[in-house]
C-alpha cells in the first residue's frame, strides 16, 4: 500500500555553515554558489550494505583491537552506546557504524599527526559496529584527550570522537562528531560553533549515563544519532516534466 | 495550540577533520592490523561486466590548491543500470568505493565499470552517472556531486537540464583523455566552481 518515497530534504539550517571566518580551513574550501536542489532519485536512494561477514570480533572495542602487547588501551574506560533513527523516529537496522578519536592523551595515530603527547602502542583509534534491529550500537573505547590545533593563536579541541554513518541511502551519508557533557572547551571551540542552531549543537553532546556504567569497569556515554527519513505515503505520485 | 509533530530532526554534520582516514581508510592513516582490509577498496571485482574505465582527478581549493586530505566516496549501479542488492545485478558490482586524494600529489584515481543508466522518480531516464560525496577538513557538510561521461548522450538528463548556467554543466562532466581513461577534477570553490547537489 505504500511505497518508499524520496528522502526528505536537508534542512540546511540545522547543519553547520559551510563557510565560517572562525574555523579558517573552511574559507577556502566552502562551495560559493548555491547547492543543486532536486528531489532524490535511486541513485540517492540506494546506497552500500554491509553484512556482518566484514566486522570482527573486536572492531566495536578500542580498547582491545589494537593491543600489540596484549594489554589494554591507556585511559578512562568508557561505552558509547545508542540508537540510529530516521526523522519520523523509524530504527535504522543493520547500519555500518565507523568511529575514530584520538587516544588519552590528544594523539592521533596518523602519519600527519605530530603533536607531542605519546602516541599508546595498544591504541589505533578506530572501530566499527552494524546496528543492531532496533538501531542500537555499542563502543568500548577509552576517553580521548583534548589536543591543540593550528587555527586562531591557542586553540583546543574540545574532546570528541568521529562518528560516520551510512544509513541505506547514499544520501543519508552523515559524518558528525560526539562531545562529552561537562567539557569547558565545547563553547570555545570554532568548528562546535559551525553549527549556528544551539540547540543542534547540545545534540552533539553525550550525557554521562551512570546506569549503564558498570561499576568497578567502565563509565558510560549516551548518543542517538538522527538520519535523513524517507517519506512513506500511498502518494508518491510521479511528477511529469519537472 | 496545534497537534505536536513528533518528527525528529536530522543530526547536525561536522566536519571529518584531517584524519577522516583513520576512521574511513586506516592502512592510508598507517593503521594495520585492526580490520583485514580497507572497506570499500574496489567497486568491482574480476569479471565485472561492462567497460572497465579509470578516473582520475584533484579536489582543488578556492586558491587553486589540490587537497592532500580529502576522503571521496563513490556510489553507481553496474553496466545495466542496477545497483548491488536489487533483481539481476551484477554480483561482480558493489558500487562503492572509497579513494583518498594522495598525501604528496593530491591526485585520486578510481577504477571501475561505467554505469548504466538509471531512472529517476518522474521515470525519465538519466544519462549515466557516478555518484560521488566529498569529507575533508574545512568542508562542515559532506559534499554531494555527480560525475557523467563527456562520450555519453547527456543531453536529456533530468539534473543537468536544471543547471540554469548552461557553462556550469561541464563541472560534472569528466572529460576523456584515452581509451577508457578520464579526467574529473573537483573545484570547491572558485573559477569552475563543481555543482554540488542538495539531493
Amino acid at each position: 500500500m505504500t511505497d518508499l518515497g524520496p528522502l526528505v530534504p536537508r534542512q540546511r539550517d540545522m547543519h553547520p555553515v559551510p563557510y565560517d571566518p572562525d574555523y579558517k580551513t573552511s574559507v577556502p574550501r566552502s562551495p560559493k554558489w548555491p547547492l543543486l536542489s532536486m528531489e532524490s532519485t535511486p541513485s540517492e536512494e540506494t546506497g552500500p550494505r554491509f553484512g556482518h561477514g566484514v566486522i570482527g570480533p573486536l572492531d566495536n572495542n578500542l580498547m582491545l583491537n589494537f593491543a600489540t602487547d596484549g594489554s589494554p588501551a591507556i585511559g578512562e574506560r568508557i561505552l558509547v552506546h545508542g540508537q540510529v533513527l530516521d526523522e519520523f523516529a523509524r530504527p535504522v537496522p543493520n547500519t555500518l557504524i565507523e568511529i575514530w578519536q584520538a587516544n588519552a592523551g590528544g594523539r592521533y595515530r596518523h602519519i600527519k599527526d605530530t603533536y607531542l603527547a605519546p602516541l599508546d602502542p595498544n591504541f589505533g583509534g578506530c572501530g566499527r559496529t552494524l546496528t543492531d534491529d532496533q538501531g542500537r550500537y555499542q563502543f568500548l573505547t577509552i576517553r580521548p584527550g583534548a589536543y591543540p590545533w593550528p587555527n586562531r593563536g591557542n586553540e583546543w579541541r574540545p574532546m570528541h570522537i568521529h562518528f560516520s554513518v551510512f544509513g541505506h541511502s547514499f544520501g543519508q551519508r552523515l559524518i558528525t562528531q560526539m562531545y562529552f557533557e561537562g567539557d569547558p572547551l565545547i563553547a570555545r571551540c570554532p568548528i562546535a560553533a559551525t553549527i549556528k542552531n544551539r540547540s543542534q549543537l547540545d545534540r552533539l553532546v553525550a550525557p554521562l549515563d551512570m546506569p549503564m556504567a558498570r561499576p568497578l569497569d567502565f563509565l558510560a556515554y549516551k548518543f542517538d544519532i538522527v538520519l535523513r527519513g524517507r517519506r512513506q505515503t500511498m502518494f508518491e505520485n510521479r511528477l511529469e516534466g519537472l | 495550540m496545534p497537534q505536536h509533530l513528533s518528527n525528529l530532526t536530522e543530526t547536525a554534520s561536522q566536519t571529518g577533520g584531517p584524519y577522516v582516514h583513520i576512521g574511513c581508510i586506516p592502512s592510508f592513516a598507517g593503521i594495520e592490523g585492526v580490520y583485514p582490509q580497507d572497506l570499500g577498496l574496489s567497486p568491482i571485482q574480476p569479471g565485472a561486466l561492462g567497460q572497465q574505465i579509470t578516473i582520475t582527478g584533484q579536489v582543488i581549493d578556492g586558491t587553486g590548491w589540490a587537497l592532500r586530505d580529502a576522503l571521496i566516496e563513490s556510489w553507481q549501479p553496474d553496466s545495466a543500470g542496477r545497483f548491488a542488492g536489487q533483481p539481476g545485478a551484477d554480483p561482480a558490482v558493489s558500487g562503492f568505493c572509497r579513494f583518498a586524494a594522495d598525501k604528496d600529489s593530491g591526485e585520486f584515481c578510481l577504477t571501475t565499470v561505467k554505469p548504466g543508466a538509471v531512472p529517476a522518480r518522474t521515470g525519465q531516464m538519466q544519462a549515466p552517472h557516478i555518484s560521488l560525496w566529498i569529507a575533508a577538513r574545512g568542508i562542515n557538510v559532506g559534499l554531494h556531486t555527480r560525475i557523467y561521461f563527456e562520450d555519453e548522450d547527456n543531453s536529456a538528463d533530468p539534473l543537468l537540464a536544471r543547471i540554469e548556467q548552461r557553462n556550469r554543466v561541464s563541472t560534472l562532466i569528466a572529460r576523456k583523455t584515452g581509451e577508457g581513461a578520464y579526467r574529473f577534477d573537483i573545484r570547491l570553490q572558485g573559477e569552475g566552481e563543481t555543482v554540488f547537489l542538495d539531493i
